[in-house]
């Protein structure tokens, strides 16, 4: 499968000068290296779109009434925010950013299975970002269904639906096509003597993630094709007016959607898994139950969907199945939870920037989770259902969860990305400002949820007020500190002290080589003895 | 890689499952006209099964793959039922 070739071996993947030159070098190399930061600049590229439309929101929100903007464009802001965040920033960002450059390194084999429809899938995801923002350069007004896309709205609304959907459509074969590229990868590249229970954490949880991707996606792809021809041609699967059933796309959306959740927050619990056995320098403890609960989070996730339609009016004996089932999904991420404290226990902690992050992602994740407890109960999910205990949920566990996770990501591998260091201190402030700032913007809106404070509105009554000043002055300090921590890792990456192979003295291979890497990651594929581990300390 | 082996299928077999694979798209077409009540979507769902068995079999050479290839596509169709079924928890008992 690997075959050698010419390239020499003291050539990092920057310097590599190939058959092209300039921009060309970049979009048509097939190198995984140079993929996952072609999907890293992309995904920074839509980010900061995400959160300037998060911030208008806020800012809209920053008193009763209108501030900035009416219902019509809070609906477009809150649809295009929630696009962008889920289908191009939050689904695709771990896997096809350090999946890309780790996942041959961390397993000892020179490229991913397939290169180049790798490249392929990063020009799908162009391709399906294009299409949404075109839904909202032209056409008769952005959409304004929310990010789910809900029958009858998305076939009913007169906006411009229709290359929003086909763009979510591609975006979903960017994502099967890296799954499936994983999975293979995995299956047939992983250096002779690694068994499966001798691979890192991090491969794990994309492996588990790759089937997610495999398996689920395409069911919103086919669901988004029916959303489409109901819109231009009637045919009535959805429709009620022509004896559809709504509660039929809600299924078949959150079937692809709750799973969807795990595609974000998988591979977001692996890098951690990553991170706290080398600051810890400790064995990590209960290797197994991780990767056990790994796979057991992959596969029960599957069968929770139903918890997003509590309220829509399906059946009685579906809602407390689907309850019963939220409720055990919960287990293996307590696990998970357990293991990783558990590393720390009496491990030698390097206070270092991916450790705080990694700290406050558990912090983060564990208010997260236990909110969806709320939610995952019948009972209570009535009473907060589409309220902004929902919004303050769900963000605490995909912002907190993935967005803190890519930070301990980023802080962690990217001497080895990038052969520089960057500022520590900076690196901290920015950190500690952004977890003031995410707690200020949206620990008051559990608060705002309880006290009866819809989503999706613009407007609110006065006894919402000062929660949401609260929020609003959260949300400026929160981006305060992105900014600080996008500055530094950008100054860093051009000027930053030179990395050497193996800074935090991590046990996995991708420690092992240059930093950056050179073009073909190993000299020789390495071999696991019988001894060899990815966290013997 | 080398090391594997290659089976080589005759046209005969393929031109059997195009026929068979027809035959099925027609039946669950026709189907469609006799009032079958709650089971209609069960039949459709026998039909695609069918056709997906055939497709998976002989065009994608399962049946002269390694066990561990046959494991996981019989895995993914467990999924897949368990989906099936657990939607339908919800029109059963609406």
């Amino acid at each position: 499968m690997q075959a050698s070739s010419q390239i020499p071996h003291d050539v990092s993947y920057l310097d590599y000068k190939g058959k092209y030159k300039g921009l060309l070098a970049w979009i048509l190399s097939t190198d995984h290296k140079r993929i996952a930061l072609l999907y890293m600049f992309s995904i920074m590229t839509m980010f900061f779109v995400g959160v300037c439309l998060g911030l208008a929101m806020k800012l809209e929100l920053i008193a009763p009434g209108k501030t900035i903007m009416g219902a019509q464009d809070y609906n477009a802001v809150f649809t295009v925010h929630g696009v962008i965040m889920i289908f191009m920033i939050v689904i695709p960002g771990l896997p096809a950013v350090f999946g890309n450059f780790l996942l041959p390194l961390m397993i000892g084999a020179k490229d991913v299975a397939f290169p180049k429809l790798n490249l392929f899938s990063w020009y799908l995801y162009i391709a399906g970002a294009i299409l949404v923002i075109s839904s909202v350069l032209f056409g008769d007004g952005s959409p304004d269904t929310g990010w789910t896309f809900y029958a009858p709205y998305s076939f009913r609304t007169g906006t411009n639906m229709l290359p929003a959907i086909f763009g979510a459509f591609v975006l979903g074969f960017s994502s099967i096509l890296t799954g499936l590229n994983f999975i293979v990868t995995i299956h047939r590249l992983r250096a002779p003597g690694m068994t499966w229970t001798k691979m890192p954490l991090f491969p794990w949880t994309l492996y588990g993630t790759a089937w997610i991707q495999l398996l689920a996606t395409p069911v919103v792809g086919i669901t988004l094709v029916l959303v489409s021809l109901e819109r231009i041609f009637g045919i009535g699967v959805f429709d009620p007016a022509l004896g559809g059933d709504p509660i039929l796309y809600q299924h078949l959306f959150w079937i692809y959607s709750h799973p969807a959740v795990y595609i974000m927050i998988l591979p977001a619990m692996g890098a951690i898994s990553e991170v706290i056995p080398t600051f810890s320098q400790k064995h990590v403890f209960g290797y197994k139950a991780i990767v056990a609960s790994t796979l057991a989070i992959a596969f029960v996730g599957y069968f929770v969907w139903g918890h997003h339609m509590f309220t829509s009016g399906m059946s009685g004996t579906a809602q407390y199945t689907f309850s019963i089932l939220t409720f055990l999904v919960a287990i293996p991420s307590a696990i998970k939870v357990f293991n990783w404290i558990s590393t720390m226990y009496k491990g030698s902690i390097a206070l270092e920037t991916p450790f705080f992050w990694a700290m406050s992602f558990i912090f983060v994740f564990m208010i997260g989770g236990l909110s969806g407890l709320v939610l995952g109960a019948l009972a209570t999910d009535v009473y907060v259902h589409d309220t902004a205990f929902v919004v303050a949920h769900f963000h605490f566990i995909v912002f907190g969860g993935v967005g803190f996770s890519f930070f301990a990501a980023i802080h962690y591998w990217f001497p080895k990305m990038f052969g520089r260091m960057y500022d520590k201190t900076w690196a901290n402030v920015g950190w500690i400002v952004f977890f003031i700032g995410f707690l200020a913007l949206y620990t008051p809106m559990f608060y705002l949820g309880m006290q009866g404070m819809p989503r999706r509105y613009y407007d609110y009554l006065e006894q919402f007020h000062s929660a949401n000043i609260l929020s609003t002055l959260g949300s400026w300090v929160m981006t305060f500190g992105l900014a600080i921590i996008v500055i530094n890792l950008f100054r860093s990456a051009k000027s930053g002290a030179i990395a050497p192979e193996n800074p935090w003295n991590g046990k996995t291979l991708e420690w092992t080589v240059p930093s950056p890497p050179p073009v073909e990651n190993f000299d020789d594929i390495p071999v696991y003895g019988e001894k060899d581990g990815p966290y013997e300390y | 890689m080398q090391n594997e082996k290659h089976h080589i299928v005759p046209y005969s077999t393929y031109i059997i499952i195009l026929a068979a694979l027809v035959l099925f798209t027609f039946l669950s077409i026709e189907v469609t006209g006799i009032e079958l009540g709650g089971l209609t979507v069960a039949a459709a769902l026998i039909f695609a099964s069918l056709k997906s068995y055939l497709v998976l079999t002989y065009f994608m050479h399962l049946k002269f793959d390694k066990p561990y290839i046959r494991i996981m596509v019989g895995f993914v169709i467990l999924v897949f039922l368990a989906v099936i079924i657990i939607t339908f928890i919800d029109y059963f008992f609406r």
